[in-house]
């Protein structure tokens, strides 16, 4: 993930050395006393300086295109720390560039879902055309080609982003297109997301800043649409069959008035009964007083259908006994181990 | 089991993460129910609701607010007790195959602003921070107008809705580190720092975000929030079985027909998702499937039929994780996917932990040499020493989950990586297939 010790990556990056392995290019705007003022507005938002950092250097990113020497500095005498930690926070993480990147940082989904539908081949035609490989840029600075991993768009793979923003269910002749496009200075409507700006516009919005200079430019930003087919796709669907969700028992009201509870939808698989009976086994079984042991008997399954039956489904093991386990008065289910994907 | 749009009820509204959509349709009506309750009587109807965290683990989420040590009536409190209280949003999705809270985000970013809110509340939290992966940068820009939108709108910020109640969000964007998705690195980052696990305990819930008490949840299991205030407790319970219920999006991507999300009550059977999604393309056949992202051990054709919550995927030798389903067809080939997988991780890895830093990167030399058809019969338990040697070894799930997808594929799918061995090794197992090497890449 990050540089290895020792190697010229490293060297240039650790903020110890203040030699780039490339040389700033000539045209490398300066971080100036309103940059200084920004990181300073950054830290204001935090109630500890530190947690300013990563929006810190995307904001050097938004003037320089990339983590500059000068910009570690900037960060490190902004929130009192060397040089060094500023560096090693910087090198840790894949959107913080070390090299001069181009106007448009192009990322090729590599992970597997988008590489067997062409993501791979998409990246190596673009490889092949460029003759760049991963995290290089092109000789007239138009375009850096990357390639990411899982960019969490599985549903449009394969995806290429550029400057982050999508464009869905890419194949290699659309994605060279869309580069061609890029190099002639031309700017091509992303399938989902924002008019495209640029890698440093984009890197300002992560600081936290606007990147649009107005009020009706951000708002066309935010507003602006694309097709959106698989994040409808069971919207549509349950339109289609005409299903939905148990109504809720009074809208908007305290949830003390819960209502009458409807069927339940989904078996334990441990009962052999479906699930509207066994939930309704377990209401009965659960409930406190004759009177609502009769009411909740009276909304069970077998009286008749109501909302949320299958359609089709078959009475499973009807010769089992029924539910003996009640709905209520039962501990808390045990967490599993918080170690299911490295996630929270 | 029908379809059952609620988190998702909205998408296809125009403008549907405007905030004049969002009040429209039942916008922000929870959060003036919730701020009409005590912050344990609504830490106890979430616990009642059964919530269940929608980030992969699946821990209880009404008992993880009651974990924060708040102060004791009557007495002045001390230690963590006396400190600040945060909740911090888990938005750094990026589990490969996982693809829900992008587009939630996208599209009904108020729904996460209301569980904000209202959770913070609950857990007595002034101020909240969305971590929002850096490369979702759409998302990131609809949530930070959904903020503004809700600031003005005096549903945040000082005596939200003349309650007393005050609370500030920052929308922070991380800056591409799978790792950040793990909630001690999460916060590790948020403070500045390189996105490193912590040792646990101590747990979040008592020294987090600088040091104080935090509770961490994810984008989907705070969406869920509003609508559990709203519906109550039994009406979620409506939805899937009595100990993982509640509705829920599944990502379907890959072979199907039409990949897309699809929200239906938890347990769910993927028999039942693939109908939807118009089955597997049209001439092939289903091969392998991951229940909830990369990290979960694969599922088969055998496991179309488990319902997919929490304990029935736990018990048929998976995890939920992450409702993302990706789907693979017999031209896929098991080994190169694992490969792929496994770069992934070797790349992700952290690094602070040797068997999960070093593990990774030599479990992908001997994978990409049994692709290459350089295989060795010996590779294949070495394989397997290797994922022991990880499993369980490192302060965090990530070396974890990338054994998952080896694990499981040389349990059900031996035989593919037997045939990418030259024929002298085969020959050296004692049994030549004489198979042909499916799909990979020539």
């Amino acid at each position: 993930m990050s540089a290895l010790p020792g190697s010229a990556e490293g060297t240039a990056v650790t903020g110890l050395d203040s030699s780039p392995v490339q040389p700033p290019a000539a045209d490398l705007p300066p971080l100036t006393e309103q940059t200084r003022l920004e990181a300073r507005e950054i830290i204001a938002r935090y109630p500890q300086p530190r947690s300013a950092l990563l929006p810190m250097l995307h904001l050097v990113q938004s003037y320089q295109g990339y983590v500059t020497p000068q910009g570690v500095a900037l960060c490190a005498e902004e929130l009192g720390l060397t040089k060094a930690e500023v560096g090693a926070v910087a090198t840790f993480y894949t959107m913080y560039k070390r090299r001069p990147t181009g106007r448009h940082l192009v990322s090729v989904c590599t992970n597997t879902l988008c590489s067997v539908l062409g993501g791979q081949r998409i990246f190596d035609a673009l490889s092949t055309d460029l003759g760049l490989h991963h995290d290089e840029t092109a000789a007239d600075g138009s375009i850096t080609l990357e390639h990411a991993e899982c960019l969490a768009a599985c549903d449009y793979a394969p995806v290429v982003t550029v400057d982050y923003e999508f464009y869905d269910q890419q194949d290699v002749e659309s994605a060279r297109a869309l580069v061609a496009a890029l190099r002639r200075g031309e700017k091509p409507h992303p399938t989902r997301g924002a008019p495209l700006t640029d890698f440093r516009g984009v890197s300002r919005q992560l600081a936290g800043f606007d990147q649009y200079g107005g009020d009706g430019a951000r708002a066309a930003a935010v507003d602006a649409e694309g097709a959106i087919d698989p994040t409808l796709a069971g919207l549509r669907l349950a339109a289609e069959r005409g299903e939905a969700a148990p109504p809720m028992p009074h809208p908007g009201q305290p949830p003390a008035d819960t209502g009458e509870p409807r069927e339940t939808v989904a078996p334990s698989g441990r009962t052999g009964e479906t699930p509207e009976e066994e939930a309704a086994d377990a209401r009965v079984a659960a409930a406190d007083n004759p009177a609502e042991r009769a009411g909740a008997a009276q909304a069970h399954p077998d009286k008749g259908a109501e909302y949320g039956q299958p359609r089709g489904r078959q009475r499973a093991g009807t010769e089992n006994p029924p539910a003996a386990e009640p709905a209520t008065g039962t501990t808390p289910p045990t967490p599993n181990p918080p170690r299911a994907d490295g996630k929270a | 089991m029908p379809l059952a749009p609620v988190l998702t009820a909205r998408w296809a509204e125009p403008q549907s993460w405007r905030l004049s959509t969002y009040e429209r349709l039942d916008g922000y009506t929870a959060l003036r129910t919730a701020l009409s309750m005590t912050p344990d009587e609504l830490v106890g109807l979430v616990k009642d609701s059964g919530l269940r965290g929608r980030g992969g683990a699946g821990f209880p989420t009404g008992m993880k607010w009651s974990f924060i040590p708040q102060p004791k009536p009557g007495e002045t409190p001390t230690g963590p007790a006396a400190m600040p209280k945060y909740l911090v949003v888990n938005a750094d999705e990026g589990e490969p195959g996982t693809c829900k809270d992008l587009p939630l985000m996208m599209a009904d970013p108020h729904s996460l602003i209301e569980g904000v809110i209202i959770s913070s509340y609950a857990i007595r939290s002034h101020l909240a921070v969305i971590y929002v992966r850096g490369e979702a940068v759409h998302a990131h820009r609809r949530l930070v107008n959904a903020v503004r939108e809700a600031h003005e709108a005096g549903y945040l910020g000082r005596d939200i809705l003349g309650s007393g109640y005050d609370l500030e969000l920052i929308v922070h964007a991380g800056a591409g580190a799978y790792i950040c998705g793990e909630e001690t690195a999460l916060l590790d980052s948020l403070e500045g720092y390189r996105g490193q696990p912590r040792l646990k305990p101590p747990f979040p819930a008592v020294a987090g975000l600088y040091g104080a008490p935090t509770v961490i949840n994810n984008v989907e299991t705070l969406a869920s929030v509003p609508f559990v205030v709203r519906g109550g407790s039994d009406w979620f319970k409506e939805f899937g079985p009595e100990k993982s219920p509640g509705p829920k999006i599944y990502s379907l991507s890959g072979r199907v027909v039409r990949p897309g999300q699809y929200e239906a009550p938890m347990g769910t059977t993927m028999r039942e998702l693939l109908e939807m999604a118009g089955g597997v393309r049209p001439g092939h056949q289903l091969k392998f499937w991951t229940p909830g992202g990369s990290s979960t051990p694969y599922f088969t054709p055998e496991h179309l039929d488990v319902p997919l919550d929490f304990d029935s995927v736990a018990a048929a030798g998976s995890m939920l994780g992450t409702t993302a389903l990706m789907v693979f067809d017999e031209t896929d080939s098991i080994v190169e996917a694992t490969l792929r997988f496994t770069e992934f991780y070797a790349h992700e890895s952290c690094g602070k932990c040797t068997p999960c830093r070093e593990g990774t990167y030599w479990l992908v030399q001997i994978l990409q040499r049994l692709v290459d058809g350089r295989g060795t019969a010996a590779d294949l338990d070495l394989l397997t020493d290797t994922c022991d040697n990880i499993l369980g070894r490192s302060f965090c799930a990530l070396g974890d989950g990338a054994t998952s997808c080896i694990s499981s594929s040389l349990k059900y799918f031996r035989d593919d990586y037997v045939a990418l061995l030259p024929p002298e090794e085969q020959a050296r197992l004692g049994r030549s297939l004489r198979l042909e090497p499916v799909g990979v890449a020539s």
